[in-house]
């Protein structure tokens, strides 16, 4: 029988190599895999949270709304009613936790109004277009359009 | 913004217009055919009996180990995180294909090709370790495990394990290439590369290119020992080469067949792609000059009578050709799938450059370092008895 | 005029609601704990996109919005806008196949759409937002090698910028071209929902700055959700249904020939 074994004796020992290998695997698993790997599917739980924390750069309308309700006021029942503070005034997250820390600046009418309202045959039809450089003789946006209430009267 | 849309023809997805896979991912197919290739014609003798291609067996296997070893590379050249790799052992996720394959990697080099080596030259390992001293005789202890037995019995025994996983060897060579050819097949998002015949296209020109390989390493390396070629044993593993080949061409011309009379939604897109973009790889240099001329050369050779040194010379021409040719097809599907948009609607540029990490020069070192390994490989385990006249017939 | 009023106290009744869950939220923002606020639970939602093609006027604004967000690389989009310009009917060669026109604009729309075409030359022309389809069978989730990019059991798909190899496999795999490799960080990188407003009752910077309300965020789970009537009275498509990737981008007014 020993003589049986001595003759398989390397394959053994290759075998033995084989299994090492395997349980320093199961080492580097425990070691390695970070921990919540696999709560809610095959990903790190904590990914979410990460996700989930980044920064905020625009505050929201309500957030703006808040503190200026008399604008919000303003602004109801006109055609911009439902356009959001910051497309216009741009990211004021900042502004909004802290208004003294960053006081944001008026947008220029005349380069801001015609990014929506230029014409160009794409756009649907029933929407206000105008070519900016003959709409109004001339005249900035603001002389004849409140930007928050820009109905002609 | 203007220099990346440089090269941009109609539309691409704005993402879209740089390519994701460079040159190291078409060498990384490369490479692991010519490992499935190789050991594949190795097991013809060992499992087949095709006791002509015996002369090659052991030049076989360590090309493909030293083919093995490199094949990784790349593709930690290539990732955005080379340190995270270990990630695809610890978490691997079952259904990325790219993630199942790493397993059958490891499976392959460590339960096939390493153990088939181990023990087909466990005795000339053990002598060797008898006859040296210092670090060499320490290597070879080490290799032998510190095993000293090579009775007749356990050699016997190690030529039934050797044989037994020979056979467990060749669905695992398939399996390993053919995987390859599964993780570009599987992707829906691409026309060009979704289809069913993508795994065996890659195995068939697979086991051409490691047919070839071999064939050409073997006359090589018989013109550098200054031995005789054994002509049964070339012409033999020439047939192969042939035979595969004409499986392997029609199942590429059964493809592009198949695009050509579905005509479907991407077929005007990639049509005009391979006529023009592609047309010196796919049409001239894979199809013409790397699949048809080398078959027909070869048919040349079964049909006319031809001198010894003729034959020789249209295997190392047909040989030649065949290589470039399926290094093209590697380009063609892996750099063609990228060159067309997604929307069908535009074409975009490989702007591949030169001394990066993904660029040309990287790619050159790592096709000639398999044969620096396997330089090594070779004086440690020679493939042959070291007396020039006991040279097998 | 009732229509109005209904849509007034509609959209009241929700200012109502959302200002409630976002001012609580707000708070934990305010209060510097930027994590999750406390009343969120994944499973009350399933977040889903609308978009409207007869509304989109192709501002750039939601581009814009986005790469100020969420830190998005110059070269890359997480969203961006596509002008379909579709020639009229060539009557002496009817059989041939027309092919849309497409382009993104300058920036993928960001810096607008020069005009290049004529008004009443019998051409069809809209604009289409593109943006990651928040897939519910996701390609690009099946093929990730190591489970660095994943399905958020609320609907949307998310990346662990820590545990991407960067190995691009799931560029290759979405079909709507909607991943990019971040160059800064070598990992990918794409729409992420917004996760960071939405879990805080915000909703994503695209459909806060789209001036005409083309871009709307919806939550399937949720019963009182205008997607839900949305959906039901307009014909609805997504991208390339034959894919069957369980897109959550519902398009209104997709024409045909959109890719």
């Amino acid at each position: 029988m020993m003589e049986r074994f001595k003759d398989r004796e390397h394959l053994f020992r290759m075998g033995a190599l084989f299994l090492g290998a395997l349980a320093l695997f199961m080492v580097l698993r425990a070691v390695f895999v970070p921990k919540g790997f696999g709560t809610y599917g095959h990903y790190r739980e904590g990914a979410l949270k990460d996700m989930a924390s980044l920064p905020l750069h625009y505050a929201g309308r309500h957030a703006c709304e808040e503190c200026h309700s008399d604008i919000a006021d303003a602004r109801k029942g006109s055609k911009h009613e439902k356009v959001a503070c910051e497309a216009c005034h741009g990211p004021l997250a900042v502004h909004a936790a802290d208004p003294d820390k960053l006081k944001p600046t008026k947008p220029d009418a005349v380069k801001l109004c015609p990014v929506c309202h230029t014409e160009n045959v794409a756009k649907p039809k029933g929407f206000p277009q105008v070519d900016p450089k003959e709409h109004g003789e001339g005249k900035p946006c603001g002389a004849c359009h409140k930007p928050h209430h820009p109905e002609i009267a | 913004m203007e220099s990346i849309l440089y090269g941009v023809q109609g539309f691409m997805y704005p993402n879209e217009v740089e390519l994701q896979w460079s040159i190291l991912i078409v060498l990384y197919p490369f490479i692991t055919g010519l490992v499935a290739g190789a050991f594949i014609l190795a097991s013809l003798e060992r499992v087949f009996n095709v006791e002509a291609v015996k002369p090659t067996y052991r030049l076989a296997l360590l090309t493909a180990l030293s083919f093995m070893l490199v094949a990784p590379l790349p593709l930690q050249l290539h990732l955005g995180h080379p340190e995270r790799s270990l990630e695809m052992y610890l978490t691997p996720h079952t259904t990325s294909a790219m993630a199942m394959f790493g397993f059958v990697y490891l499976w392959y080099l460590m339960a096939v090709l390493v153990l088939e080596i181990w023990l087909d030259y466990r005795k000339d390992i053990v002598l060797a370790a008898r006859a040296t001293t210092g670090w060499t005789h320490k290597l070879y202890r080490a290799m032998a495990l510190w095993s000293d037995n090579i009775s007749e019995r356990s050699l016997e025994i190690d030529d039934k394990v050797g044989r037994f996983i020979t056979i467990v060897g060749i669905p695992s060579a398939f399996l390993l290439h053919g995987y390859v050819g599964f993780i570009f097949g599987s992707i829906k998002a691409n026309p060009w590369w979704s289809t069913p015949l993508m795994p065996i296209v890659f195995l068939f020109s697979a086991i051409v290119s490691g047919i070839v390989l071999v064939m050409l390493m073997y006359m090589v390396v018989s013109w550098v020992r200054r031995t005789e070629i054994d002509m049964n044993c070339l012409d033999t593993i020439a047939r192969y080469f042939m035979y595969a080949f004409i499986i392997d061409f029609s199942l590429e011309m059964l493809d592009l067949i198949h695009r050509i009379y579905e005509a479907d939604e991407s077929f005007k897109s990639l049509n005009f792609m391979v006529h023009t973009k592609l047309y010196f790889s796919q049409v001239i240099l894979q199809i013409i000059m790397g699949t048809v001329v080398p078959i027909l050369l070869l048919a040349l050779v079964q049909l006319v009578n031809m001198s010894a040194a003729a034959r020789k010379g249209l295997y190392v021409l047909s040989g030649v050709l065949a290589m470039v040719g399926i290094f093209a097809m590697r380009w063609n599907v892996v750099i063609g799938g990228q060159l067309f948009s997604k929307s069908l609607l535009g074409y975009t540029t490989y702007k591949m450059a030169f001394a990066t990490r993904e660029g040309l020069l990287p790619s050159l070192l790592l096709l000639a370092l398999p044969f620096v390994i396997l330089y090594v490989l070779v004086r440690l385990l020679p493939p042959w008895p070291a007396k020039p006249e006991a040279n097998e017939a | 005029m009732t229509t109005d009023r209904r849509d007034f106290l509609r959209s009241a009744g929700a200012l109502i609601v959302l200002t409630g869950a976002a001012s609580l939220a707000w708070e934990k923002v305010l209060a510097g704990e930027p994590e999750k606020a406390p009343n969120y639970e994944m499973s009350d939602h399933w977040w889903a996109m609308l978009i409207d093609i007869e509304k989109c006027i192709g501002c750039g604004n939601c581009v814009r919005a986005d790469k100020a967000e969420n830190n998005v690389p110059e070269e890359f989009f997480r969203t961006w806008v596509e002008r379909y310009h579709l020639p009229p009917a060539d009557l002496l060669h009817p059989k041939e196949e027309v092919l849309p026109e497409v382009d993104s604009g300058k920036e993928g729309g960001a810096g607008g759409f020069p005009e290049r075409y004529k008004a009443g030359d019998g051409s069809k022309n809209f604009f289409v937002p593109k943006m990651c389809n928040q897939c519910s069978h996701s390609p690009c989730t099946q093929v990730c090698p190591v489970g660095a990019t994943f399905e958020s059991p609320d609907g949307a798909v998310l990346i662990d910028r820590s545990y991407c190899l960067g190995c691009r496999y799931c560029v290759q795999a979405c079909p709507y071209g909607c991943r990019y490799i971040d160059p800064r960080s070598n990992t990918v990188d794409k729409c992420t929902l917004c996760y960071h407003r939405i879990t805080k009752g915000l909703t994503t910077a695209c459909c806060e700055n789209c001036p005409t309300g083309a871009r709307t965020l919806g939550d399937l789970k949720n019963p009182k959700d205008p997607i839900h009537e949305f959906l039901r009275t307009h014909k609805v498509q997504v991208l390339k249904p034959q894919m069957a990737t369980g897109s959550k981008t519902y398009y209104n007014g997709l024409d045909g020939s959109v890719r």
